[in-house]
């Protein structure tokens, strides 16, 4: 019988930007069993609503996480939002689109570098940092951000894009398109990166919804399920399907992830086309009085976003569920019975986001 | 650029951040802001780091990890705390599980405001950190003759 | 498109029974969270099929103690067991018990209070 050890990952590892730890229980070089051990980004800032008033609170939910900033300040305005019934102009939501397709894309494309450096593909991981740069120079120059940007507000944006800029973005998108288009064929063809990833933690379609996984993880294993097709924001006026593989292991979750980069340039195109004149936010009076559950479709899978009013300009709870927490359960599963060699990648490929989790 | 010829390694742990200012920290270290021509490499182990660049406060789990990479780092060495919550907290200095800025642990020799810190910024706090980084050599090593 | 979004109250009793109802429909784990109210707390267990999201609202007290619903979705114990550090609400039969000591924050049930 072969000696069992316990080999400790984490919190500081070359291919973890962010930190989390994990006691990995092994026989020779095999995975048996892998135990979690979160906590190391516990802000706690869920009971900043005590502190902070409600329109003073966005600017908390979206250092919730960096990568997905702009997805978890427009969830949160928009439980708000929901709650005191307030309808927020047309423009507001298209703009609200193609800024969070916009982070979507530079999300994935993250994503896709990281991937690369822990395959040890570093040209790959500075091409796809390299095309993330455009993106970031669109965000600077119609926000004033990089990566945190509060353009989020309580009834709307606070910024407005003109026609040049949106004109300017769309020539944008068509040259990282072009650029990226050979580089994905590259990737999705190498024979290195397919023999690591094929065959690398597979999740049947039944797992996946026992184990309570979202986002690409979700749609790798081959169910149908986009929080987008919902509609919110301008997602009703534009056309899409949600982007699906059978195989469920970690090769088909890279596919979907880097089929819907080239899903997202196409919504982008869409929304410019269509977007409406007209005001970007609504002002907004009085405290609001009652809850809502709210979901959006983040970069990493669905999230919750919970928000209950009390009558006063302080909320009574804010809790968001981000998409990472569902999915830790079936990587954990998925741990089992892979090589010590693999753990890097099969925690990349669900695209952890851990500050999200931990909030 | 003397201070700079010894092309020094530097080590990124995130504390307690949210992640922005270190996807801009790992955005030095790609092409357009690119550290590496400076010879700045990212490496992933503490003992052959000479620069620790943190993001984020430190809260009660961090504390002792933060220290630990402390001691593993040999000397001399810099540590430049990038981001507002590296500072002093930042935003969420009024949270249960923050104690504060990473001073609070270890000492820093560069601050990096910002929410999150641009590249920019991260490159010219690094390029300061290295002058203090020769000074300490410098020290280190008339230390080291005159002990001998 | 138009989807259900409703909450729906429901006394302990009848709490595992529906939770098993749910698994059986093919209904996956949405979210589980807690809200501090005075003289107890109102747990949310939301869940999720097709594009539709049911939620169990469970009012109890501060002493009551809960079954955790790990028995019928393993994925839960992340949460459940967050509810109790974070809360003190009082689950029982957690498949994976942490003791509170999930996040090994220094402060005890930190959102049982105000302030």
């Amino acid at each position: 019988m072969a000696e069992r050890s316990v080999i400790p990952f984490g919190p500081q590892h070359p291919v973890l930007p962010e930190p989390v730890h994990l006691d990995l229980v092994c026989e020779d070089e095999t995975v048996v069993e892998a135990v979690p051990s979160i906590g190391f980004v516990h802000r706690g800032l869920e009971k900043l609503v005590e502190q902070k008033d409600f329109k003073q609170y966005v600017y908390i939910a979206e250092r919730v996480c960096g990568i997905c900033s702009f997805g978890h300040g427009m969830g949160y305005c928009q439980a708000v939002e929901h709650v005191m019934n307030i309808e927020v102009p047309p423009r507001a939501n298209y703009l609200r689109t193609i800024w969070m397709e916009m982070s979507r894309v530079h999300s994935h494309l993250l994503w896709l570098g990281l991937l690369a450096d822990a395959l040890g593909f570093e040209s790959l991981f500075m091409q796809s940092w390299r095309l993330r740069e455009k993106i970031l120079d669109q965000f600077d120059e119609m926000t004033g951000g990089r990566v945190i940007f509060s353009v989020n507000c309580i009834g709307g944006v606070l910024k407005d894009l003109s026609d040049e800029q949106l004109k300017t973005l769309l020539k944008v998108i068509d040259e990282i398109e072009a650029e990226l288009k050979p580089i994905l064929r590259t990737f999705l063809q190498d024979y290195t990166v397919a023999s690591r990833l094929r065959g690398l933690g597979v999740l049947s379609p039944d797992d996946a919804i026992a184990q309570g996984a979202v986002g690409p993880m979700l749609r790798a294993s081959g169910v149908s399920y986009d929080a987008r097709m919902t509609g919110y924001a301008a997602y009703g006026d534009l056309e899409m399907e949600p982007i699906i593989s059978k195989d469920g292991d970690s090769y088909a979750r890279c596919e979907v992830r880097l089929k819907e980069l080239l899903q997202s340039f196409d919504l982008i195109r869409q929304a410019v086309a269509k977007i409406p004149a007209g005001p970007i936010a609504v002002p907004v009076k009085g405290n609001p009085n009652g809850e809502y559950f709210n979901r959006i479709e983040q970069p990493r899978g669905e999230a919750f976003y919970y928000v209950k009013g009390n009558g006063t300009k302080f909320l009574d709870r804010f809790r968001l569920r981000t998409p990472t927490t569902s999915n830790i359960p079936p990587m954990v599963s998925m741990l089992k019975g892979c090589q010590l060699a693999d753990v890097p990648l099969l925690i990349l490929t669900i695209d952890p986001c851990i500050s999200c989790t931990e909030r | 650029m003397a201070k700079l010829a010894k092309s020094p390694w530097l080590l990124h742990y995130d504390g307690s951040s949210c992640n922005g200012c270190d996807i801009e920290v790992l955005a030095c270290t790609t092409p357009v802001y690119d550290i590496e021509r400076f010879g700045i490499y990212n490496t992933g182990d503490p003992f052959q780091a000479d620069i620790l660049l943190i993001t984020g406060g430190i809260n009660s789990q961090s504390e002792s990890v933060v220290k630990q990479i402390y001691s593993q780092m040999p000397e001399p060495k810099v540590v430049v705390a990038v981001g507002i919550c590296a500072c002093t907290g930042g935003v969420f200095k009024e949270c249960y599980n923050i104690k504060g800025g990473v001073d609070t642990v270890i000492p820093v020799d560069v601050y990096v405001p910002g929410c999150a810190a641009r590249p920019q910024a991260i490159i010219d706090g690094v390029v300061q950190a290295l002058e203090i980084l020769q000074k300490k050599r410098d020290d280190f090593e008339q230390k080291k003759k005159a002990g001998a | 498109m138009e989807c259900k979004n409703e909450i729906r109250p429901i006394d302990l009793e009848q709490f595992l029974p529906e939770v098993i109802r749910f698994r059986q429909s093919g209904w996956r784990m949405g979210q589980i969270c807690a809200v501090r109210t005075p003289g107890g707390y109102e747990l949310s267990y939301t869940f999720v099929k097709d594009y539709d999201i049911c939620t169990l609202r469970l009012s109890i007290g501060e002493e009551t103690v809960v079954s955790s619903i790990t028995p019928i979705y393993p994925c839960a114990f992340i949460q459940e067991n967050e509810m109790a550090e974070l809360f003190g609400v009082r689950v029982e039969n957690l498949s994976h018990d942490y003791h509170h000591r999930l996040y090994r924050i220094e402060r005890d049930t930190p959102f049982k209070e105000k302030g």
